[in-house]
């Protein structure tokens, strides 16, 4: 059980976190990133699993699947798009080296 | 398949796996801020959220396996599908879709909370009804931001008392989540009555806002379906939900900074004051006349000079151009011109669009400076060629205090000895400025599409010898 007080432990820990992490990014990764952070909270998949998992009348196991239905789609669309994109960047040098290859 | 192990060690199994997951998102996203380690990152998060999702299944108590398999296919399926046919220019908008979606899960977690009633205190029905009301918000506003990208809604529906009306509709939601923690009002009913209110204060705050604006308020939904995740991670007492939502959500807040900064605004005034399409300014004082030239002159300049700064913009995605505009460097750098892209910060749809289509096209991400390293470089530049570009490189920014975008930090493309512009015609930017730049002595208008005119150069170019 995560009491309250530990749960605002995390929750700062984390807003800190997250805000590091991004505060040195160059302007050119921005629109991968953010497609990325999107990828993260696809987190949201755990949850629904197991809301769906103890729903038990119609309606709920509706709004269940709907829920992980959704969260599926964020979790792999995120990582597609994020991963496309960035298997493009490449230097100079991987450039060449990818073209004799 | 929970009858294998003891209650206390499946417990344990799975705290541990959400702390690999929760772990690996942030290596995963540190990584991703450096172009070096960056499709590591994502590799990284990725075996985070796989070894989550599967460890998850042996959650005890759970049933209803065959529904939680179908909505995972269906949902995988369907998303992996589009996100591998998306063109890279439509990009912004499948990352509102999909960021959509995780808001629409979070207040569908939030939705059968409610329904179970009596929380087990306080904390937990306000921050499962706040998540509730996030994540609905991101929801539909994020289907709204998709449909405008993507041309589905063409008009941004403006009315007198709108800010009134949206702000009536947001005060009835939060009553109605309010009645719901305090348990005075539960059931279906009152749970759809919320929810129905969330999802139309979505459409009604983004309906409004014009397609300039559209990738700050889509970094900034992104932002709430992060906060939304991490507060019915709390609910759910899920601790790797709580971390990779707090994290997304603080990020995405310094990321819609940086983007609303980038631009020149403010988020607040991205929300709330309608820019994105209004056609102001005009003509009042811009001096002399738009000079053409032929690409065999300009192909002649380009060759012979020793350094040539390309200023790309959207225009130059929209007519495809980018693959012929690494070929036209690729032979300039054969003839010893030193090339550079210079990138604005909104060039593209969103920043670091721009950089992604480059990189699309095969341009090595070294050659690519943002707006602070090349700004001294232009006065060194025999040669700035800007295609696509407009507003990005227009001087009035920096001189002219009643322009309406006086004070955006701009490329002084102005500054090189010659600026050839490719352009299709005689129209305006974005924002419906005139350019003051395509004016001036030292630029000369390369009329033509994009694609079209970049291949003449380059004919040009190779009969130069």
């Amino acid at each position: 059980m995560i009491n309250g007080f530990i749960a605002l432990y995390i929750f700062m820990l984390a807003a800190f976190t997250g805000y590091e992490v991004i505060s040195r990014v160059p302007v050119i990764l921005h629109t991968p990133l953010m497609s990325g952070s999107n990828f993260v909270h696809g987190i949201v998949l755990v949850g629904a699993m197991v809301a769906l998992g103890a729903a038990h009348t119609p309606l709920e196991q509706a709004i269940g699947f709907i829920g992980v239905l959704l969260a599926a789609g964020n979790a792999v669309g995120g990582y597609v798009s994020t991963e496309r994109m960035l298997e493009m960047f490449k230097s100079s040098k991987e450039g060449k080296r990818g073209k004799s290859a | 398949m929970n009858t294998l192990m003891s209650p206390a060690v499946t417990d344990n199994l799975i705290q541990a796996a959400y702390f690999i997951a929760a772990l690996l998102f942030i290596i995963g996203m540190k990584r991703m801020s450096s172009p070096k380690g960056a499709r590591g990152g994502i590799i990284w998060a990725g075996i985070g959220m796989l070894i989550a999702g599967l460890i998850t299944f042996l959650w005890p108590g759970m049933h209803n396996y065959i529904l939680i398999i179908t909505a995972i296919f269906v949902g995988s399926v369907l998303a992996w599908w589009s996100g591998r046919r998306v063109p890279m220019t439509a990009m912004p908008q499948m990352v509102a879709l999909y960021n959509g979606m995780g808001g629409g899960a979070a207040a569908a977690i939030a939705a059968l909370e409610l329904l179970k009633g009596a929380a087990p205190n306080l904390v937990f029905a306000i921050l499962a009804v706040l998540g509730g009301l996030i994540g609905a918000v991101s929801f539909s506003g994020s289907l709204i931001a998709f449909g405008k990208l993507q041309g589905l809604i063409k008009k941004s529906l403006r009315f007198r008392g709108q800010r009134i009306l949206n702000m009536l509709v947001l005060l009835a939601a939060l009553l109605q989540g309010g009645l719901l923690v305090t348990g005075i009002s539960d059931g279906a009913g009152s749970v759809t009555a919320f929810f129905v209110l969330a999802l139309v204060f979505g459409v009604l705050m983004t309906l409004p806002i014009g397609g300039a604006d559209m990738p700050v308020v889509i970094s900034l939904y992104n932002a709430f379906t992060g906060l939304a995740v991490g507060f019915e991670g709390f609910v759910l007492q899920n601790a790797a939900m709580i971390i990779a939502g707090t994290v997304v959500g603080a990020a995405g807040t310094l990321l819609t900074q940086l983007m609303a900064r980038a631009m020149n605004r403010s988020i607040g005034n991205v929300l709330f004051s309608n820019f994105g399409e209004t056609v102001t300014g005009g003509t009042a004082g811009v001096a002399g006349n738009l000079k053409p030239i032929e690409a065999a002159d300009a192909a002649v300049m380009m060759a012979y000079a020793n350094k040539v700064i390309v200023v790309p913009g959207y225009g130059m995605a929209v007519a495809q151009a980018q693959h012929k505009v690494w070929e036209l460097c690729q032979l300039l750098q054969s003839r010893d011109v030193k090339v550079r892209f210079a990138i604005h910060p909104v060039a593209g749809r969103m920043p670091g669009h721009m950089n992604v289509l480059l990189a699309e096209a095969g341009v090595p991400y070294d050659l690519i400076a943002d707006l602070d390293e090349i700004n001294a470089e232009f006065a060194s530049a025999e040669v700035a060629l800007i295609i696509g570009a407009n507003d990005v490189v227009n001087p009035d920014a920096r001189n002219r205090q009643d322009s309406p975008i006086y004070g955006m930090p701009i490329l002084n493309a102005d500054k090189a000895k010659n600026v050839i512009v490719i352009k299709r015609g005689q129209g305006r930017g974005f924002s419906g400025i005139e350019n003051a730049l395509f004016y001036m002595d030292n630029t000369r208008m390369l009329y033509g599409d994009g694609q079209e005119a970049v291949a003449r150069l380059i004919q040009s170019i190779k009969t130069i010898e």
